[in-house]
């Protein structure tokens, strides 16, 4: 049952992952991105990831879509380069390999939703027993991220700020 | 500079569409806490909903001095987050820790629930100011500057 929409739904996401690197019209290649932050964010949803889904369609499939559009407008919207340079052999042979390497690292991850993997062992069960007696909060996920981890939210707030700020000094209009 | 776009079904379409996902932000900001969402992808929806206003009615639309100065919003976000943290230091508590907010006549779990929804009210303003941000400063062309002068 489970594979009835598993498959398509991977296959989708190679398919439009390819497809935005492939294409040559660049406003093509900006829809073909956010369809593929969509099906991602299906993905997530898939795995039970609620917030990270919901991140990923919000922000992937939305803000950045708008924003690489507005940059394209004030370029052109073909991908000019005249030629591209030959792969070296090095990238043709390690690549592969790598690839490889990587499925056989895959091998031993444990199986989703294993109860006996380290992931689940570790820390996640004290906060689903603790977190409410401590914090308060009926949902755990804002209890760890807001309670628990908050200083890692504050951080990641400035993290934006300074990214705000940044992107202000580098596309400041020039003051009349 | 983005003109306002003559589409009669665009526009009719932004009228409804905007509030719309303008409520869903705050929803998702104040609800946060219970369900997916919070202060993130509430301040990034509010964000879209004014970036979509400004790509169907031009930036006139948008072009008040809030809009100007909206950069400046991005330190009070920040503001906010830091001062939950900084009166829970105040009320006797550890740095974020909600339970030592003082605002007499809560009990514990009202505290916790302000202090994570101002919390996340802050990131909502810093991520939302953010966004709008650079929208604003991808969309000003070098013609307008001219113009302007």
């Amino acid at each position: 049952m489970t594979l009835s929409f598993e498959i398509p739904l991977l296959v989708l996401l190679i398919v439009t992952a390819a497809g935005a690197i492939l294409v040559k019209d660049l406003v093509s290649a900006v829809f073909i991105l956010g369809s593929y932050s969509f099906s991602l964010a299906l993905v997530w949803a898939w795995l039970g990831a609620v917030d990270v889904a919901f991140v990923e369609a919000v922000v992937g499939a939305g803000l950045t879509t708008v924003f690489f559009l507005l940059t394209l407008f004030s370029t052109s919207q073909q991908d000019t380069r005249i030629r591209r340079l030959p792969a070296p052999w090095t990238v043709v042979v390690g690549l592969p390999f790598l690839g490889l390497l990587l499925l056989y690292g895959a091998h031993d991850l444990p199986l989703f939703g294993d109860p006996a993997s380290p992931a689940s062992m570790h820390i996640s069960s004290e906060y689903l027993e603790r977190s409410l007696g401590e914090t308060r909060t009926p949902n755990v996920v804002s209890s760890v991220l807001m309670d628990y981890r908050s200083f890692d939210t504050l951080i990641e707030t400035v993290v934006i700020f300074t990214a705000g700020i940044a992107c202000a000094f580098l596309l400041k209009r020039r003051d009349p | 500079m983005i003109q306002e776009h003559d589409s009669v079904i665009v526009q009719t379409l932004g009228r409804v569409v905007i509030p719309l996902a303008q409520l869903f932000g705050l929803y998702v900001l104040v609800f946060g806490q219970h369900g997916p969402g919070g202060g993130f992808v509430g301040g990034v929806i509010l964000a879209m909903s004014m970036i979509l206003s400004i790509l169907i009615f031009g930036q006139d639309a948008a072009d008040s001095r809030l809009a100007r100065k909206v950069l400046h919003g991005d330190g009070l976000g920040l503001l906010i987050f830091a001062g939950v943290g900084g009166l829970c230091l105040i009320g006797g508590g550890q740095f974020m820790n909600y339970a030592s907010l003082e605002v007499p006549g809560l009990d514990e779990p009202s505290r916790r629930y302000l202090g994570i929804l101002l919390t996340q009210v802050g990131v909502a303003v810093d991520v939302g100011v953010t966004g709008v941000s650079i929208a604003l400063s991808l969309s000003s062309s070098e013609k307008e500057e001219v113009s302007h002068v």
